[in-house]
């Protein structure tokens, strides 16, 4: 085991890193989540019976709702970690993007994929019935090759140019982001045409189930840990615990992940033993995120009293609990008992906000807080007391609303089974939510405090400490 | 230890990302897609006529569609209406065999049902919001779906369903859209009663 290889080296020059780029898709990337909240508050009021846009059909609540998943999956976390990545990876290789006009385009072609996404729902209802896929089917082929270029030219380029000169093992979170655009760029494939065009019913329905798990668990996830396991040595100044645990942390995931997705239809007539393969791999991941978050709170302990005085750290970790806590969450839905009771109602709902918001949001938050002042040339924020309250606000709101929609869930599944009339079920859900259109507002006005300072941070370049391109490296630990 | 296979890059890219991947794949796509075509074949052209569209245009709809050519792709026109609106995240396509919903919405869903074009891409659905929807023919009348697509409170009084306008002509009627997804909805289970699906069912 070598000093590289678990911690994250001072580069002796930024030049590698496209500093504007990184800004460019920072930026765009609240922007996004910016809107995409609003459209999920929007969406919200449908189930208080005060929809603010009645009766117009190019903002109704089923062509909203598509706008807030996508807005929040391939608006924000593809467009922030892609330019996350545009930071670390050429940090932890010294190489930049194979070439920059590439980059510049690739930036580019994203964006208008997202707005034609936005336009083809909202205006067009184009819509394609795979969930977290429902990006228009005639985007999708020019999704894939958006992903092929930015694989090749972003991510696997630069890495594999790196690997090939240096002849040692990968820093851990290189093999995370290696292995999470293999598996996107195949899985894109998989998900968006054989349950489209080719696999009907319940093999379709297994497929998609993949599709769906693994947009999160093999992009989102090993993306977002790959980006924690730079910046917490690099704010800590200090080494990841143990390199053999980030091993078996990074094999296991890579092994029982793919497994996982028929748990999203159990109980159908998808083949038995693929329901029971899914549950155990399932509950087998759970054991594998024990190692992952075992290694980071072992790091974290070197830290002391950092891992909640500073700000990064402190979205960090109340990320991480909540990944721990759904985790939990899950080995226990996962099984076919308690399906029978959640499936199909809020429950769900709140589990799939606590992963997408609570943990890799906030991963990303955390890395924002810490990196969007540098990009921008300046060695603080605009407004620090901001960031304070934009962290309290939606972390509150984040775990609210999870504890809300799980005991809507609870109520709602109990109905069903006591064979009350369906609308019971409906009524009996009211209070809750509205009280998770109140969280969502607590987040929202977090959120937009955040994008207000950065913007404010941002227009205050003028003023900066120092050229961008030279940013402070982290030291060595 | 510097170099050992688990940290290379050409062995994170081949085993654990295309390798592990295409396991499952296999085992989560191409196992259970040969499978379930063993035990119910997909079924299209005539064979999917015979066995999941009436004899004749159902009497509500003969005003509106011609011949079963016309109903046909009335269904079709249905169902990308179902997906555009979004129904299909808040009503679910299959009944499972737990949690009371046999006695709630009808018989536990079957492969060889949705082993169909229509179900390309399938529509099981993952929330309900509103009830299963996969044994939803013949539970209303045609005037109760038509009242409800206009104003769902009007039927349903603690309904959270929102109003769909634009599936009516400003006369009220219902427009091309309006009536290909009533027609769909009114389909979806109805090939349980025809001849050639009464032996299928268990």
């Amino acid at each position: 085991m070598t000093v590289q290889s678990t911690s994250p080296t001072a580069m002796p020059s930024d030049d590698v890193v496209n500093v504007t780029r990184v800004r460019w898709w920072l930026g765009a990337a609240f922007f996004w989540l910016f809107a995409a909240m609003l459209a999920g508050l929007i969406y919200s009021s449908q189930y208080l019976r005060m929809y603010v846009f009645p009766g117009i059909e190019y903002l109704s609540p089923g062509r909203v709702r598509v706008t807030h998943t996508s807005g929040v999956a391939f608006g924000f976390l593809v467009t922030s970690t892609l330019g996350l990545m545009e930071y670390v990876i050429p940090k932890l290789t010294q190489r930049p993007v194979l070439n920059q006009k590439v980059g510049w385009f690739a930036f580019f072609a994203w964006q208008a994929i997202l707005v034609a996404t936005v336009v083809g729902y909202l205006g067009f209802g184009q819509m394609q019935a795979i969930e977290w896929g429902e990006t228009p089917v005639w985007i999708d082929p020019i999704v894939m090759v958006a992903l092929v270029i930015v694989t090749a030219n972003n991510i696997l380029g630069p890495i594999f140019q790196h690997a090939t000169k240096s002849g040692k093992g990968l820093y851990v979170s290189l093999w995370y982001f290696i292995a999470a655009f293999v598996w996107t760029g195949v899985n894109y494939f998989v998900g968006n045409f054989f349950p489209e065009y080719w696999v009907p019913g319940s093999a379709g329905a297994s497929l998609t189930s993949m599709y769906i798990h693994d947009l999160v668990g093999l992009y989102v996830t090993p993306v977002g840990w790959g980006l924690m396991y730079y910046l917490v040595p690099v704010v800590l100044k200090k080494p990841v615990f143990s390199h053999n645990v980030s091993l078996l942390g990074f094999w296991a995931l890579a092994f029982l992940y793919p497994l996982n997705g028929a748990h999203h239809y159990l109980h159908s007539p998808i083949p038995m033993w693929v329901q029971a393969m899914s549950v155990l791999a399932s509950v087998g991941v759970h054991l594998v995120v024990y190692t992952v978050i075992y290694n980071f709170w072992q790091t974290l302990r070197q830290g002391g009293t950092d891992s909640y005085t500073k700000l990064p750290l402190r979205w960090f970790v109340a990320g991480a609990v909540s990944y721990l806590l759904t985790c939990m969450q899950c080995a226990l839905h996962v099984t076919f008992t308690v399906q029978e009771h959640v499936h199909f109602t809020d429950w769900v709902v709140g589990h799939a906000h606590f992963v997408m918001f609570g943990t890799f949001s906030f991963f990303v938050f955390g890395f924002t807080v810490y990196l969007w002042p540098r990009v921008c040339g300046r060695t603080t924020w605009h407004s620090e007391t901001a960031n304070h309250y934009a962290f309290w606000l939606m972390a509150v709101g984040n775990l609210t609303m999870w504890l809300v929609l799980m005991i809507a869930g609870l109520i709602q599944g109990q109905s069903w089974k006591g064979l009350e009339p369906f609308t019971k079920s409906v009524t009996s859900s009211a209070p809750y939510w509205l009280a998770r259109t109140f969280t969502g507002i607590a987040i929202f006005v977090g959120f937009s405090l955040m994008f207000w300072n950065m913007i404010q941070t941002a227009r205050s370049r003028e003023e900066a400490e120092y050229d961008p391109r030279t940013i402070p490296s982290p030291s060595p630990a | 230890m510097g170099s050992s296979f688990f940290e290379k890059a050409s062995s994170v890219a081949t085993v654990a990302g295309f390798g592990f991947y295409m396991a499952a794949f296999g085992l989560l796509g191409v196992l259970p897609w040969l499978m379930t075509d063993k035990i119910a074949p997909v079924q299209s052209g005539r064979q999917f006529e015979q066995r999941f569209l009436p004899a004749q245009v159902p009497l509500d709809f003969r005003g509106h569609y011609k011949d079963l050519a016309a109903y046909r792709d009335g269904l079709y026109l249905g169902k990308k209406v179902y997906i555009a609106e979004g129904c299909w995240h808040c009503h679910t396509q299959y009944v499972r065999p737990v949690g009371n919903e046999a006695a709630r919405y009808g018989p536990v869903s079957e492969n060889w049902e949705y082993q169909n074009e229509m179900n390309l891409p399938q529509l099981f659905g993952t929330r309900r919001v509103g009830p299963d929807l996969i044994r939803e023919y013949n539970k209303h009348s045609t005037d109760w779906h038509i009242a409800h697509f206009r104003n769902p409170t009007d039927v349903v009084p603690e309904s959270v369903m929102p109003s769909y306008d634009w599936f009516f002509n400003s006369d009220g009627s219902l427009n091309d859209r309006g009536w290909a997804i009533v027609a769909y909805v009114q389909w979806l289970g109805s090939w349980r009663e025809l001849p050639a699906n009464k032996k299928e069912q268990g």
